[in-house]
């Protein structure tokens, strides 16, 4: 079986053309990018928002967690074949096969984000408050970057999810790498299906390797705790630091009270 | 009579338990309930000259076949019983031969393809007439009816007019303005996009891979998304749709006409002439109309083969 894969692999002809492993990739690739970024478009400001008033809790505990139970390939049929008579171009495949993506990718990120907003301690937002900031201030310069490594978690979360997902996306005739999975299955070519699974896995651990080392840059020193061992001589200050968040490390608790 | 009813119930449980135990018997496996419901009737699956057990596959189209074989043959006297959806042809061909079922419709392509993987074969008569070569002794077809259950190049009314498409010979000119639907092996099979090319020079604008004949594939010939698709020529939405299913004069797909198979030792002449009665009114545009009957309108099999067999006076 894996010297199969090699081989299949190894052959140039599986590298160019309309059925070639870059061609493939792009739109896995494409169809994954796509779904993440609309998924955090609505779910970030939605996440904060609720996680800031602590308003529509409900949603996140009740409708999010719910999207996650959605049967994926089911829900992306019936799009298709509600949709089929309205629009005639090829978006009829594309709409649904994003919009279950989307629905896998919104749960992760706007968990995380609510949490993560909710979770920063009541004394550095009030801290904040203190120091004059309004409370768009306060969400966005203070609540934000402390919940930042809980917001990219569940982005890493949602992109895992749909990168493994858009597989099925080739079920209703689009690309990416679920079509060496479909089409090997139904050819009886399995050299082609299990170097199709090979390949959505080995994208998947990219794309999250990835978004982990993008986290090491966004995500403030003082947050994440690592300015620690930049500079072992402040390892008390720091470590309170790191318990209390960065933003706040200006007023601490001391201070105020 | 309490006695009796648990007696008779121990009785086909036990059956039931062999039929289940024995794995060399892939019929008795796979129908072992129905197979004991069948012989606490009265007959015995072993039975002696007058008594057929009908067999049927796994799919809707086949276990209705079924039907109206037992219906036919019962009409005319002989002892039935039946023995339904046993599974796939791999699993009914030994219950053929070990006489676990005595008659199975089947589909003359796909039956020597089983017996003869290198037949090239493919046009009505060539088939028909290459099936006793390659049957075992024991199993003789008899007269092959008019209904066919196989691929073909759907395109909708509109299509054929605005291109003049008869037969798939017709779209060679127009085929590179057209999107074909069909499920993902169509890409690779004989009979697929290569054959469409060998065979009639037609090369689509664009292959859009859906499934075989299913939601997919039907809705977007329907709606436009695909100009032709893959459809097998007993689906009830060609007729309910109004849509050509487009000749085949070349014989790309190798004929599948309906066509009893039954134990020689079996075919009697009353046998025989019941079956073939059956054949030669049966047709792929009666067969699709019942077949919707069944599928779509979730008519009892039975009900609908006696209602067919009455109507054409076979019944």
């Amino acid at each position: 079986m894996i010297s199969s894969i090699v081989a299949w692999l190894g052959d140039p002809a599986h590298w160019q053309g309309p059925d070639g492993v870059p061609t493939h990739l792009r739109e896995h690739v494409w169809y994954s990018l796509l779904a993440v970024v609309v998924a955090a478009a609505v779910a970030l400001p939605a996440g904060l928002v609720i996680g800031h008033t602590g308003r529509g809790t409900f949603l996140v505990a009740g409708v999010a967690n719910a999207m996650r139970a959605v049967p994926t390939l089911g829900l992306l049929i019936l799009f298709v074949i509600l949709l089929l008579p309205h629009i005639a171009s090829d978006l009829v495949y594309l709409l649904p096969g994003e919009a279950v993506l989307v629905l896998l990718a919104v749960p992760p990120i706007l968990t995380n984000t609510y949490a993560g907003v909710q979770n920063v301690p009541p004394e550095v937002r009030d801290a904040a408050a203190g120091m004059g900031m309004t409370p768009r201030g306060v969400l966005l310069r203070v609540e934000l970057p402390c919940a930042l490594p809980l917001v990219l978690s569940g982005v890493r979360a949602a992109v895992l999810q749909c990168v493994a997902t858009a597989t099925v996306l080739a079920y209703v005739s689009l690309g990416g790498f679920g079509r060496y999975i479909i089409d090997g299955q139904q050819q009886r070519d399995f050299p082609q299906m299990a170097s199709g699974a090979l390949l959505v896995a080995v994208l998947a651990l990219l794309a999250d390797g990835l978004l982990a080392l993008l986290a090491r840059f966004v995500v403030s020193p003082g947050v994440s705790g690592r300015a620690g061992r930049a500079r072992p001589g402040h390892a008390r200050a720091l470590s309170r630091a790191r318990g209390r968040f960065h933003p706040a490390h200006t007023l601490t608790t001391q201070e105020l009270s | 009579m309490m006695r009796f009813r648990v007696l008779a119930g121990t009785i086909a449980l036990a059956a039931a338990l062999a039929a289940c135990g024995s794995s060399s018997n892939p019929v008795g496996s796979t129908s072992g309930a129905s197979a004991a419901a069948g012989s606490a009737s009265g007959s015995a699956s072993g039975g002696g000259g007058g008594v057929i057990t009908v067999g049927s596959a796994n799919f809707p189209e086949n276990a209705l076949l079924a039907e109206i074989y037992a219906g036919a043959l019962s009409s005319k006297g002989v002892t039935v019983t039946k023995k339904l959806n046993i599974g796939s042809r791999e699993a009914y061909i030994p219950g053929l031969q070990d006489g676990s079922i005595d008659l199975i419709p089947e589909y003359t392509g796909n039956l020597l393809a089983y017996f003869d993987k290198k037949s090239t074969a493919t046009s009505a008569a060539d088939v028909y007439a290459a099936l006793p070569k390659v049957l075992p002794s024991t199993l003789k077809v008899l007269d092959q009816s008019q209904a066919e259950d196989k691929d073909a190049i759907v395109v909708t009314k509109e299509t054929a007019d605005k291109y003049k498409l008869t037969t798939i010979a017709d779209l060679a000119a127009v085929a590179k303005d057209l999107v074909l639907g069909g499920p993902p092996e169509f890409e690779t099979r004989v009979d697929g996009i290569p054959g469409l090319k060998e065979k009639y020079g037609v090369t689509f604008q664009q292959f859009k891979k859906l499934d075989a004949g299913g939601p997919l594939t039907i809705n977007a010939l329907k709606n436009g998304q695909v100009q032709a698709a893959d459809v097998f020529t007993t689906d009830p939405s060609i007729s309910t749709n109004g849509w050509v299913a487009l000749g085949d004069p070349k014989s790309l797909y190798t004929a599948q006409n309906v066509v009893p198979l039954v134990n020689g030792a079996k075919a009697s002449d009353a046998v025989s002439s019941a079956l073939n009665a059956v054949s030669a009114k049966l047709d792929t545009k009666t067969l699709t109309g019942l077949v919707a009957q069944v599928v779509t309108d979730k008519k009892d099999p039975a009900v609908v083969a006696a209602d067919w067999l009455k109507s054409s006076g076979l019944g």
